[in-house]
This record gives C-alpha cells, sequence and structure tokens, in this order.
C-alpha cells in the first residue's frame, strides 16, 4: 500500500544513458577545458629546434617572476588565514553571543557578497590613502604636513582589502552550519562542566569544519587569482601572477609569457586548494580539531 | 539544623548574594536533611521569557535519593523547572538551591548537575566513549580516571560494547543509554531527565523504565527530577509527583497519595482517568472515611476532605477500575447505571455507562459474557475508594 504511493509521487527521471553525462559534459568542454587547453598548448608553443620548455624556462628564470611568485604566495596564504581567523571569530559572535542587530548584521554581510572587489579597494584608499580620511583628521590634530599612515601602499594594504572582501564568503557557510548546531548541545556541555573555550574548539569547531574547508577553499582559489584590489591599490613593488600576466599580455603583447605564467597560476591555485583541503582532512583525522 | 545550613552554604555563595541571605540560608537549611546530600529547593522561582512569565512563584523541595516526578500538559512549564535548575535560564525571582548549596548565581558549568535533555543531544562527532568522558575531561581528570569511570558508567546502562561506535551509528533507546550515562559519569548527587522515553516506542520503553528503577536502586543517593507527560511514567517511577498547570504548581504528594485522593479536578483527571460525579455533601463532619453525599435519589458514603462545606455540590472521583459489578465487600457503596458502550481491549473490557444523566466509565478483566448496552446494572465501590474533591 505504501510503497504504491511512494511509487506514484516519485519523480521521473529522463533516463537515456551517456547523454545525461554528455550534455554538462560538452558545455563544459566548450565553455572552460577549450580555452583552458589553448592557453596551455600556447605556453608550450615554441619555433622549431628549441626545446618545449623553452618559455617556461626564459619566464621562470626572471626576478620580476620570482617577486610576484613569492608576493602572490605570501598575499594568498595571509590573506586566507586572516579571512578564516576572522570570519571565524565573527560568526561564532553572531551566532552565539545575543547581541541586538545581529540579524541585521549578519544580513549586511550576505550583500558584502555582491560588491565588486574594486570597490573595496577604492573605498580603502578614501580611508587610508595618503589623502584620505584618516590621514587627514590625524595630520590636522596633530600639524603634520605629510600623511602618517601609509600601510596602504604595501603588501598589507592588499592583504587588508582582501580581507575585507573575502571574509563574508568564509562567513556565509560558517553561518549556515552554526545555525545547525542544536543549542541543547552547548548547554549539556556546559553543564557537564565544559568552559566557552572547550565549547568552541570541542562542539563548535567540528562541526564548522566542513564549511571551514568550504569557505577557506573559495578564499584560497579567489585571492590568488585576484586581480582587481591589486591593481587599484597600485602598491609599489607589489606585483602578483596575475597582474604579472595582464602587463605581458596587454601591455608587451608577450603571449607565449603570458599563458606560461597563467599556467603556473593555476596549477597554483589548484595546488594550494589541494594542499589545504589535504591538511583540513588530516587535523580531522587526528583529532586536533 | 543551623550548623548544618552554615556548611551547607559557603562563605562564597553568601557573599556573592549579600541581599538574599536570609533566604538562601533558610533555603539551605530546608534541604540539608543529610548534610552531604543532593536535594534540590526550589523557592519562589518565578521564570518569564520577554515579559511572558512560563513559571510562576514554583516552591518544591526534593529529598536527597529522592525520585520527584514533574508532569503537567505540554506548555506547562516543566522543562523550564529543569533550566531553571541547570541555570540555562535565570529566574526573575526566586533562589534554587541543589546539593546544600544556593546555586542561582552559579553558572551551569559549576552546579555540578547531570542532566538528560529530551532529544539527548549527544555529541555527533564523537565516539561513545568520548561522549561519556567529555564531563570528566572538562573537569580535568587524569586519564587513567576518565577511562575507568567512563568504563564504569557504560557498563552500568550495559552499552560497555558500543563504547566505539559513534553516536549516529545507535538506536533510540541506545542513544538515550548513552545520554544517561554522560550525565552520570561526573557522579552528579541530582540527575535531571527531560521526557527520556518520549523519543522510544511503546515497548522499548516499558523497559527503559524498569531499567532507570533498577538504576536508581543501584544509586540510592542520586537525587532525580524526571520530568514527563506520561503518567504512567511518573506513577511507576517517581516517590512523589507534581503536577504543573500553566506555570503553576497545582498538585504535589506521594504517588500513590495523589492518585488515590487527587487534591483538585485536573490533577485527578491528568493522573489518569477518573469518573467524577456531580454530588451534594450531607455530612462533611468526623473521620476521614465519613462523609455522606447524594447522587440524586442514592446516598453514598466516601473519603472526606476539608474544607468542602455541608449542603454543597463537589465533585465525587472514583477511577474506572474501582468501579465494579460485584459487591467486593460488605455495605458497599451501589448506584444503578444503564450501559451505553462496551468495548474489549485485550487486556480489559471497557464499559460506558449513564447514570443520574451522568456519564461513567468502568474497566473490569475481560467478562465471558459482556453487558448489552441499554441493560440497567448495579455498580459497586468502596468509600475508600472514593475521593471528594471541591467543585472547582
Ligand atoms: N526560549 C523561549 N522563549 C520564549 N518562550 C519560551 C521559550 N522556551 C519555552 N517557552 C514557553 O514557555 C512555556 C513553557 O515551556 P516548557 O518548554 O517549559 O513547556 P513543557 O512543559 O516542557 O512542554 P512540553 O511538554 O511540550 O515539552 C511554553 O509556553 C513555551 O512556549
Ligand atoms: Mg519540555
Amino acid at each position: 500500500m505504501s510503497d504504491l504511493a511512494v511509487g506514484k509521487t516519485r519523480p521521473r527521471r529522463l533516463n537515456v544513458p551517456g547523454l545525461s553525462a554528455a550534455l554538462p559534459l560538452a558545455v563544459l568542454g566548450i565553455l572552460f577545458f577549450y580555452p583552458l587547453a589553448l592557453i596551455i598548448a600556447q605556453s608550450f608553443a615554441t619555433g622549431h629546434g628549441t626545446p618545449v620548455f623553452a618559455n617556461y624556462i626564459s619566464v621562470l628564470g626572471t626576478a620580476l617572476f620570482r617577486n610576484a611568485l613569492f608576493h602572490t604566495i605570501t598575499i594568498t596564504l595571509a590573506a586566507s588565514l586572516g579571512c578564516i581567523a576572522l570570519g571565524f571569530t565573527l560568526s561564532v559572535v553572531i551566532a552565539f553571543v545575543p547581541f541586538p542587530g545581529a540579524r541585521l548584521f549578519a544580513r549586511a554581510i550576505e550583500t558584502f557578497i555582491a560588491l565588486p572587489t574594486f570597490l573595496v579597494a577604492l573605498a580603502f584608499t578614501f580611508i587610508y590613502g595618503s589623502a584620505g580620511i584618516l590621514n587627514g583628521a590625524v595630520m590636522k590634530l596633530f600639524g603634520l604636513t605629510l600623511p602618517p599612515i601609509d600601510f596602504l601602499y604595501s603588501a598589507w594594504g592588499v592583504i587588508l582589502a582582501e580581507i575585507t572582501v573575502y571574509t563574508p564568503f568564509v562567513m556565509r557557510p560558517l553561518l549556515a552550519a552554526f545555525s545547525l548546531i542544536e543549542a541543547s548541545q552547548i548547554e549539556v556541555a556546559s553543564i557537564l562542566g565544559a568552559g566557552w573555550f572547550r565549547i568552541l574548539r570541542q562542539i563548535i569547531l567540528p562541526a564548522a569544519l566542513p564549511a571551514l574547508m568550504a569557505g577557506g577553499s573559495l578564499c584560497l582559489l579567489l585571492t590568488t587569482n585576484e586581480f582587481g584590489i591589486v591593481l587599484f591599490i597600485g602598491a609599489k613593488g607589489v606585483e602578483t601572477l596575475p597582474l604579472l600576466v595582464y602587463d605581458k599580455a596587454i601591455q608587451e603583447f608577450d603571449y607565449a609569457s603570458a599563458c606560461v605564467l597563467a599556467t603556473i597560476n593555476i596549477a597554483l591555485s589548484l595546488g594550494l586548494y589541494a594542499l589545504y583541503r589535504s591538511a583540513l582532512a588530516w587535523f580531522s583525522r587526528a583529532g586536533l580539531v | 539544623m543551623s550548623s548544618a545550613a552554615a556548611q551547607g552554604l559557603g562563605p562564597g555563595e553568601v557573599a556573592a548574594s549579600s541581599g538574599a541571605d536570609l533566604a538562601s540560608s533558610t533555603l539551605a537549611a530546608k534541604i540539608s536533611v543529610t548534610p552531604s546530600g543532593g536535594g534540590v529547593a526550589f523557592e519562589g522561582v518565578t521564570v518569564a521569557y520577554k515579559g511572558n512569565t512560563v513559571l510562576s512563584d514554583f516552591t518544591l523541595t526534593v529529598r536527597p535519593g529522592e525520585i520527584m516526578a514533574v508532569i503537567g500538559p505540554s506548555g506547562s512549564g516543566k522543562t523550564t523547572v529543569l533550566r531553571a535548575i541547570a541555570g540555562f535560564v535565570r529566574p526573575v525571582s526566586g533562589r534554587l538551591c541543589a546539593g546544600g548549596r544556593d546555586v542561582t548565581d552559579l553558572p551551569p558549568r559549576a552546579r555540578g548537575i547531570g542532566m538528560v535533555v529530551q532529544n539527548y543531544a549527544l555529541f555527533p562527532h564523537m565516539r561513545v566513549a568520548d561522549n561519556v568522558a567529555f564531563g570528566l575531561r572538562a573537569r580535568r581528570a587524569p586519564e587513567h580516571t576518565v577511562r575507568a569511570e567512563v568504563e564504569a558508567a557504560l557498563s552500568m546502562v550495559g552499552m560497555s560494547s558500543f563504547a566505539s561506535r559513534y553516536p549516529r551509528e545507535l538506536s533510540g533507546g541506545q542513544q538515550q543509554r548513552v545520554a544517561i550515562a554522560r550525565a552520570l559519569a561526573i557522579r552528579p548527587e541530582l540527575l535531571l531527565l527531560d521526557e527520556p522515553l518520549s523519543a522510544l516506542d511503546a515497548q522499548i520503553r516499558q523497559s527503559m523504565l524498569e531499567e532507570l528503577a533498577r538504576l536508581h536502586r543501584s544509586l540510592p543517593a542520586l537525587t532525580v527530577l524526571y520530568v514527563t507527560h506520561d503518567q504512567t511514567e511518573a506513577l511507576t517511577l517517581a516517590d512523589r509527583i507534581a503536577i504543573l498547570r500553566d506555570g503553576k504548581l497545582v498538585a504535589l504528594g506521594p504517588s500513590r497519595e495523589l492518585y488515590q485522593r487527587p487534591p483538585n479536578r485536573f490533577a485527578a483527571e491528568f493522573l489518569g482517568r477518573a469518573n467524577l460525579l456531580s454530588v451534594i455533601l450531607d455530612t462533611p463532619e468526623a473521620g476521614e472515611d465519613n462523609a455522606t453525599v447524594r447522587f440524586g435519589a442514592t446516598q453514598l458514603r466516601a473519603r472526606a476532605r476539608a474544607g468542602i462545606a455541608a449542603s454543597t455540590s463537589c465533585l465525587l472521583c472514583i477511577r474506572p477500575h474501582d468501579l465494579s459489578l460485584t459487591a467486593r465487600e460488605p455495605g458497599a457503596n451501589s448506584l444503578a447505571a444503564r450501559v451505553r458502550e462496551v468495548r474489549w481491549k485485550g487486556e480489559l473490557h471497557d464499559i460506558a455507562l449513564e447514570a443520574e444523566g451522568q456519564a461513567l466509565r468502568l474497566t473490569t478483566a475481560p467478562l465471558r459474557r459482556p453487558p448489552e448496552p441499554g441493560t440497567m446494572l448495579s455498580l459497586y465501590f468502596s468509600a475508600a475508594d472514593a475521593t471528594l474533591i471541591p467543585e472547582s
């Protein structure tokens, strides 16, 4: 009787073998893999008689590349760590510390995701820039002739701007995960004698791990490939791989080098992503988080 | 007595609540029957959520080692009683006392109470053993003690062989046992149980009920506050029962006495089924068992209750199984009733009747030849099984 009822309501599925997989693969191929393959192929394209890796050897040898690689990795790691730390802290406060306006705050953070990244960089220039509000106020207050605050035009400025932009990407999945934690679990933990730190570490953190995984991965990928913020802040000497790709391709018409750099950029972001996931998996297996 | 009170109430607590010194020391004195006992006292506790009072002026003392059931309909404030003593919600007024000390101002983790919540709330990413060990580790017990205590707690509830499972790999009844083991592992003097059996089916519920009774026999010093909306659980397990209605305590007494002599209509109807007949009291006077009432033209004898004036109408409470079709003793009350409906329920016959225009119900062991609807019958009951209750 009940079987019949279930059979009736079960949605019908189009069951043509192969077709269901072929369609999304084709779309993915045209929109993603084909251009990707073009770039990679281009990075290996050399004149006759030169070794296949000639482009790579010439690009990898430059100080410009090493500088960009260093900045990309350090900025990505610092910004992602910052996003995870700040995002986790803010989410815990919003979800577990009752204060008026917590919901409004959570909403505001969600809309933040919709803003273009360079807008934040622009806002930062208005606030912390040499002619910005902060410097203006400090100069007026102390009668200074030169702007005293100039962290913005360094790697720190880029990192701070990226943290501001990408923290909501960590918070969204975290807040969703936190809303699934039963309040009674926290209450039971507290009556068993646990303080807030133990509750955070042993109850909240493990429940948040998948969300932290998702949000952190997203941050890593987005910050590795960040372009707008780095360009807008325009810190001297702070050049990252995406910026270098832009320089090579658009300003110098050196497509071979641009494709090499792009390929390395892709490999880097995927590599960092894989590293992050395996590290988290190891931590959770070891029972550390 | 006063020295026991001083002993039960540390100087820290007195200092922490200077305004309530007097109240809290008398409160501690009240439950320090044995100085180290884990009794509980609620003294005029009022709890409100956003100005909405859900528990008002609640006063209740549970003696060390006692099982007190708190029952009442849904939303009557049963869980709130437990949340107040656990420290999850702060009373607007009143004092709370557990284990001989005033805990009103203590955070939950400093109260030393074991608790099993309605949905068990096991920690999903921890194995059974780690769930049970949680409280001990939070108290920084050395690891060898933790292991020994976890093993002891798990074997007490018969779950030793499940130590390395995750909660999701357990059945409802098994989860419930783990939740109890986790609460008991810290060796609390007070155990709070919030409808612990409500998620289980009837059969397991029965066996878990017996197991809880056995558990308490092995831990006689453990005070238990048992919240349920199931009167059978309360009657089976509890020494005393408190009945809540709309956030107020409406009845309190030893289980058997409360069942046999309910003080009011709500208690009579909530604690099992009851026939409540409108009668007029003739003579209230003298002995306990000596009231005469008029039920239409019939004279009946019942147990009196102080506070009901003569010639006033009141209710006569008789449990359906105390009515019988044959006189069980000489001089039993008898009244005539017409059969309206007969239902066979396996282990008993449930007969609906009507007498003097009022509905009655009788349950009896299965009858070989049940009466036909419409027949007139004589019903008998002992005066000792009939209790007078004020009308309102
Ligand atoms: N956090 C809360 N905020 C507002 N009102 C609440 C809250 N918790 C409980 N209440 C209200 O308090 C009243 C008593 O709730 P409580 O949970 O104590 O009832 P209960 O007797 O345990 O009911 P049940 O048998 O359904 O579990 C209810 O009317 C409920 O709506
Ligand atoms: Mg409840």
